[in-house]
């Protein structure tokens, strides 16, 4: 690990003029920070610990239903918050099927949406990687592509966003509240993620020296608390990111689909939102050849990026289980293995 | 430039000058302190060898600054023990037959104790096995972990019980 200068900044100004600084980078539960500076991939001279920075550790629901969390709320805080689990239990079921209860105790929210992918090649300083340093190639090309895009993918880059979190809260609106030298501002977390193109391998909408105060979601994010679910397959059941993630949402109303929100995790540089396929579902009533058909809406373009056509299928049918299980109800209480396939609350094995 | 922090460690507070802000907690445990009970494994987050709890939560000792966390207070698997007695997990771990070789041990051990005060996993072994899947046993002994958690969350509400 390459040295540094520590600054511990007491207040948010102090934090964005030592934050600001050339090669400076803000620290808050050092989950991914830490672990890339080990393997080199992050070199920062400079370590502005924004842990004590007063304010932005709070959860806010307020009346009028819009909810503000705070950046520095814990992982693991935001998904045992029994108000906020209520209200979005698709986001904490998504939050806790996320590292482990180790990384959730520090791990924060605005760390979990400003974490790297997890693509072998960027880990590794040996390899090319056009997102570690633009201009120097793709090594995931032709490699080993289990985990790489099959969506907004261009030859420059491949990588997947890695966030369980951000999923759910893509489809849900939430906006990202950024302080910065040339002060506030907001981002929508759809458009948080740039893809990346034939010139450029994507990145996140965060200019040097800004900082995420908090994520706000909007007034309507409870209304689909009754039929919510995060479903998520990974190499193994626990601790593991995800190969494809899918978050599905309904607003029911008498029977009949009102509103519908649905999302991928693992399939592209951000999380996948198809809101042709929310458009599908609307005034519809719950039915197998319904989902299929917005199943197909949601991976429509895809097309592999190496050895992975099959996340394409695995996708679809994943789409199709988690429109299923909110349909059914988001259970009563947080399943015992969240977001797994394997965990049922009806009795019925999903073994094959 | 040197930095000057303040641990409450087990009980004693150690006041310790960094010389290279790169220390992570689990090497200021190990090699400042003496505390060699927390284990380095992986170092990267990934096995769960160096869990401790700070201020009461269980956290990575290796992904985490020892200058962040600067004030707290840390609990290692040495200090769980009381007047030579061991601590209600400890003595499920030995009677469970909890391990093997040993050495996810202390971090099995402290994430079990910050599992049972989160207080989420009841007496459900599948919500157990989910609560410590942050901790990996080389030799696989996770059935007799998942049952000495059982069992210590059992004491531990009974000793309440009883002081209760």
């Amino acid at each position: 690990m390459k040295s540094f200068d520590y600054i511990r900044p007491a207040t948010l100004e102090e934090a964005i003029a030592a934050g600001s600084q050339p090669g400076a980078s803000y620290l808050a539960g050092g989950t991914n920070l830490l672990d890339l500076m080990k393997v080199d991939v992050a070199r920062p001279d400079r370590i502005v610990d924004i842990t004590r920075l007063p304010g932005l550790d709070r959860t806010e629901m307020h009346d009028d239903g819009t909810i503000r969390i705070g950046a520095l709320v814990r992982n693991a805080d935001l998904a045992r918050d029994k108000a906020f689990a209520a209200a979005c239990p698709a986001v904490a079921e998504a939050l806790l099927s996320g590292a482990s209860p180790q990384l959730r105790n520090a791990a924060t929210v605005g760390g979990n949406l400003m974490q790297q992918t997890r693509c072998a090649y960027f880990y590794d300083p040996h390899s090319a990687c056009n997102r570690r340093q633009q201009g120097t190639g793709c090594d995931a090309l032709g490699g080993d592509t289990r985990n790489h895009a099959v969506l907004g993918w261009s030859d420059s880059c491949i990588a997947t966003h890695p966030s369980d979190f951000c999923v759910p809260l893509t489809a849900l609106d939430a906006v990202v509240e950024i302080e910065g030298p040339e002060g506030p501002r907001d981002a929508p977390l759809s458009r948080f993620y740039s893809l990346p193109d034939e010139a450029a391998p994507g990145g996140v909408d965060l200019a040097h020296g800004e900082l995420i105060t908090a994520l706000r979601l909007p007034s309507d994010a409870a209304s689909f608390a009754g039929h919510a679910r995060y479903l998520k397959l990974r190499e193994r059941t626990s601790y593991a990111f995800a190969i494809v993630s899918a978050a599905a949402m309904l607003r029911m109303e008498g029977g009949v689909i009102a509103e519908a929100r649905i999302a991928l995790g693992g399939v592209a540089a951000r999380p996948w939102r198809s809101v042709i396929a929310e458009e599908r579902l609307r005034d519809a009533a719950p039915s197998a050849d319904l989902f299929v058909e917005a199943a197909e809406a949601v991976l429509q373009g895809a097309e592999p990026s190496g050895e992975n056509a099959f996340k394409i299928e695995l996708s679809k049918r994943l789409v199709i289980r988690a429109l299923q299980r909110a349909a059914e109800g988001t259970p009563e209480r947080m399943p015992a293995l969240p977001a797994s396939v394997f965990a049922s609350d009806t009795g019925v094995s999903d073994h094959a | 430039m040197p930095l000057s922090i303040s641990l409450t460690i087990n009980g004693n507070r150690h006041d310790t000058l960094l010389d290279d802000a790169r220390a992570t907690l689990l090497d200021v445990l190990r090699e400042r302190i003496g505390l060699t009970g927390t284990k380095k494994g992986c170092d990267r987050g990934q096995c769960g060898a160096c869990t401790v709890l700070v201020d009461g939560r269980r956290i990575n000792a290796c992904l985490t600054l020892a200058a962040s966390v600067d004030g707290a207070t840390i609990t290692t698997i040495e200090g769980l023990a009381r007047d030579g007695e061991l601590h209600p997990v400890q003595a499920a771990f030995i009677e469970n037959d909890g391990f093997q070789c040993g050495y996810c041990t202390p971090g099995q051990i402290m994430s079990a104790v910050g599992l049972i005060a989160e207080g989420d996993a009841g007496d459900d072994p599948e919500r157990i096995r989910e609560g410590m899947s942050g901790n990996i046993c080389r030799c696989a002994a996770y059935p007799g972990i998942t049952q000495a958690v059982l069992d210590a969350q059992r004491r531990l509400a009974d000793d309440e019980r009883v002081s209760a």
